[in-house]
C-alpha cells in the first residue's frame, strides 16, 4: 500500500524525467529493478496487500461466524479444508481462521503503515527543524529525542495501555510517539549536509522565511533518506504491535492482529492444532522478509552512499 | 575522566526523575479506585484505607513521599491488589530470575555474534560469510516471540529434549530455551554491525601495513583490527540491552520462568498500577544506568573521544 504507491511515485517522477537524460530517479529505478530480490519482495508485498484487501471476499466465514459443527473436536476435524471452506482450518472456538488471518493481516499492516506515516510527517519535521535552526534549539531538541531512547518504551507503552484501556486508538498513537526517534536523528544528520549547500543560499539571499526554506527547499532533498527508513521501519512496528498483542496486552477480541494470531496458536501448541501458529507465523515472517528485502533494496537504489 | 562521568551522571539523574514523574501522574490520572470493588466499600473503610496508603494526602505531597522512598530506601510501595505483598518482594522474587537468563542471553549475543561477524569479515565471500549472512537476515525476522514457540515445537515436541517452560532454580535444561529465543535476534544485529566495521576496518591503511611487515592474519585480527572494529558494536549495546529487558517479558510470560515480566504482565491484566509502575521505574533505573557504563566504556577504549 503505502511502500508500492511510494515505489510507483519513485518510478513515475522517474519515467517523467527520463526523456531528459538520465536522472537521480531513473538511476535509482533502474539499480532497483537489477536487484532481483526487492522486485521479488515487491511482487510478494503487493500479493499481501491484495489477500488483506480483498481475501474476505473469497472465504465462505466470516471472521465472528462460530463453526458449530467443529467446535468440541477442533484438533480432529479443525484442520485445513477445502470441503468445510475452512481454507486454513479453524481456531480454538470454532472460528474461520482463514478470515481471521486476512482480519489480522489487515490490522498489522494497518499499524506498520501508520507507525511508519507518523515517523516520517512528526520525525522529518522534527529533525529537519532541529538540524536547519541549529545552535542551542537543536541540543535541546537532540536531548529529549535521546532521553526519549533511552527509557525503555515498551514498559511505558503498557503503562499507558492499562491507564487509558486498550484499544486499537490508545496502541496506535503509543506506537507513534516513539517510532519518530530514530528518524528525526536521521532527518537532522541530512539536514546538517544539506543546509549549506548553494540553493539554500539562494533562497536565504532571495528572502524566502525560514519555515518555507525547510519545508520547501530542505525536505523534498531528504525524501531519497526517508523513503528508505520508513520501508525499513514498518517491519519494527509490525514487531513491535505483534509483541504487545502477543502479550495479550494489544488489540482485543473480536479483533485481531498476526501478534494476537500467534499467540493463540502459540498458546495451542500442545492441542494438537498446529495450523493455528503455522498459518499466522507463514505470514509474519514472509511479511517481514519482504519489507526487509524491499527496504534494502530501495536503500541501494536511493542511498548509493551507503554502498 | 571523572568530569565526564559526573556530566553523564547530570543527565541520567533528571532522566530518572521525569520517568518517576511521568508514570506517577500517569497513574494518578487512571481512572477508578484501585479499592473499588463490585460490591463497593462504604465510606468508612475507603478512608482507612486511603489513609493506610496514603491517598488522603495531596498529589504532590504523595510523589514526594514516593520519590523519597525510592531514592532513599528503593522502596517502591505496597502491591495496591495483593495486601500483603510489597512491591520490592515481588522484585525480590523476579529480578535474580530475569538476571540469570537475561545475562546469558547477553554473553551468548555478544559471544557468538562478534565470533561470527569476525569470521564472516575475515574470510569475506566464502561459504562461512555467506552462512553468517544468511542466518543474520532470517535471525532479522525471528523476535522473540517467534522463536520461543518454534524452539518448543522443536525441541520438546518434536525431540523432547528440553522442557516447554519453568524454572526449578536455574537449571540448565530450563535455560536453555530463554536463552536462545532472547538472544537470537540480537546475535544477528551484533553479527551484522560487526562483519560491517570489520571489513571497513581490514580495508584501512594500517592493516595493510601490519599485513605487509609480515605478521599473520590471526594476529593483525586480533591485536590491531578487533578493537577499533568493536566501537560501534559496543554502541549498539544500549539499545540491545533495553531490546533484551523488554523482551525478558515475552520470555517470563510464554516459558513461565517467574521473573519480573510475568508479573508485569499480570499486574498490566490486573490494572495492578503500583506494581506496573515500580517495575517500569526499576526498568528504567537500570537502562540509564547501564546506558551510563557503555558510554564510559565507550569514552574509555576509544582514545579519540574526548571527554
Amino acid at each position: 500500500m503505502a511502500q508500492g504507491s511510494t515505489v510507483e511515485a519513485v518510478v513515475e517522477a522517474g519515467e517523467m524525467r527520463a526523456a531528459k537524460g538520465r536522472s537521480l530517479w531513473a538511476d535509482a529505478r533502474a539499480r532497483f529493478f537489477r536487484n532481483k530480490a526487492a522486485v521479488a519482495s515487491l511482487v510478494v508485498l503487493v500479493l499481501v496487500v491484495l489477500f488483506a484487501t480483498f481475501g474476505q471476499t473469497v472465504a465462505q466465514w466470516s471472521n465472528e461466524e462460530i463453526d458449530w459443527s467443529l467446535l468440541g473436536n477442533v484438533p480432529q476435524a479443525g484442520g485445513p479444508s477445502l470441503a468445510n471452506g475452512h481454507y486454513f482450518g479453524v481456531d480454538e472456538t470454532g472460528r474461520d481462521l482463514y478470515a481471521r488471518t486476512v482480519q489480522g493481516t489487515r490490522i498489522s499492516l494497518a499499524v506498520g503503515i501508520v507507525g511508519a506515516l507518523i515517523s516520517v510527517v512528526v520525525g522529518t519535521s522534527y529533525g529537519a527543524v532541529a538540524g536547519y535552526v541549529g545552535g542551542r534549539t537543536d541540543g535541546a531538541m537532540m536531548r529529549f529525542v535521546d532521553l526519549m531512547m533511552s527509557i525503555p518504551y515498551m514498559f511505558v507503552l503498557i503503562l499507558l495501555l492499562v491507564v487509558f484501556n486498550r484499544s486499537i486508538v490508545m496502541l496506535f498513537l503509543g506506537i507513534g510517539l516513539i517510532s519518530w526517534l530514530d528518524m528525526a536523528r536521521i532527518a537532522r544528520g541530512q539536514t546538517l549536509s544539506i543546509k549549506n549547500k548553494e540553493f539554500v543560499e539562494a533562497a536565504i539571499a532571495t528572502g524566502v522565511s525560514t519555515p518555507v526554506i525547510i519545508f520547501r527547499h530542505i525536505v523534498p532533498n531528504l525524501l531519497g533518506v526517508v523513503v528508505v527508513y520508513a520501508t525499513l521501519l514498518v517491519p519494527q512496528m509490525i514487531i513491535f504491535e505483534s509483541f504487545i498483542s502477543f502479550l495479550g496486552l494489544g488489540v482485543q477480541e473480536p479483533n485481531t492482529s498476526w501478534g494476537a494470531l500467534i499467540n493463540a496458536g502459540a498458546d495451542n501448541l500442545r492441542n494438537g492444532t498446529p495450523w493455528m501458529l503455522a498459518f499466522p507465523l507463514s505470514f509474519f515472517i514472509v511479511t517481514l522478509f519482504a519489507l526487509f528485502f524491499l527496504g534494502d533494496g530501495l536503500r541501494d537504489a536511493l542511498d548509493p552512499k551507503d554502498r | 575522566m571523572i568530569p565526564f562521568i559526573l556530566r553523564r551522571l547530570l543527565v541520567a539523574i533528571p532522566t530518572i526523575l521525569a520517568l518517576i514523574v511521568f508514570s506517577f501522574l500517569l497513574m494518578d490520572f487512571a481512572p477508578g479506585s484501585p479499592f473499588a470493588t463490585e460490591r463497593g466499600v462504604p465510606p468508612e473503610v475507603l478512608a482507612n484505607l486511603e489513609a493506610k496508603y496514603g491517598l488522603d494526602k495531596s498529589l504532590i505531597e504523595r510523589m514526594g513521599i514516593y520519590i523519597w522512598n525510592v531514592v532513599t530506601q528503593f522502596d517502591f510501595g505496597p502491591s495496591f491488589k495483593f495486601t500483603d505483598r510489597t512491591v520490592n518482594e515481588l522484585i525480590a522474587q523476579g529480578f535474580p530470575v530475569t538476571l540469570t537468563y537475561g545475562f546469558w542471553s547477553f554473553v551468548v549475543a555478544v559471544a557468538v555474534g562478534v565470533t561470527l561477524g569476525v569470521m564472516a569479515a575475515v574470510f569475506q565471500n566464502s561459504w562461512l560469510d555467506y552462512l553468517a549472512v544468511g542466518v543474520t537476515v532470517g535471525a532479522q525476522v525471528l523476535p522473540n516471540f517467534v522463536m520461543a514457540p518454534i524452539l518448543v515445537i522443536i525441541f520438546t515436541l518434536w525431540l523432547g529434549w528440553l522442557p516447554g517452560g519453568g524454572w526449578q532454580g536455574g537449571q540448565i535444561e530450563y535455560l536453555v530455551m530463554p536463552v536462545i529465543a532472547l538472544s537470537t535476534s540480537y546475535m544477528a544485529s551484533i553479527a551484522r554491525i560487526t562483519r560491517s566495521s570489520m571489513l571497513e576496518v581490514l580495508n584501512a591503511g594500517f592493516i595493510r601495513t601490519a599485513r605487509a611487515k609480515g605478521l599473520p592474519m590471526r594476529r593483525v585480527v586480533m591485536r590491531h583490527a578487533l578493537k577499533p572494529a568493536m566501537m560501534p558494536v559496543i554502541s549498539y549495546l544500549g539499545p540491545a540491552f533495553v531490546g533484551m529487558i523488554t523482551g525478558s517479558v515475552v520470555v517470563d510470560v510464554f516459558f513461565s520462568t517467574g521473573g519480573i515480566g510475568q508479573f508485569f504482565v499480570n499486574s498490566a491484566l490486573a490494572r495492578d498500577y503500583s506494581v506496573i509502575m515500580g517495575i517500569t521505574i526499576l526498568v528504567g533505573m537500570l537502562t540509564v544506568f547501564f546506558n551510563l557504563l557503555v558510554d564510559i566504556l565507550y569514552a574509555w577504549i576509544d582514545p579519540k573521544i574526548r571527554y
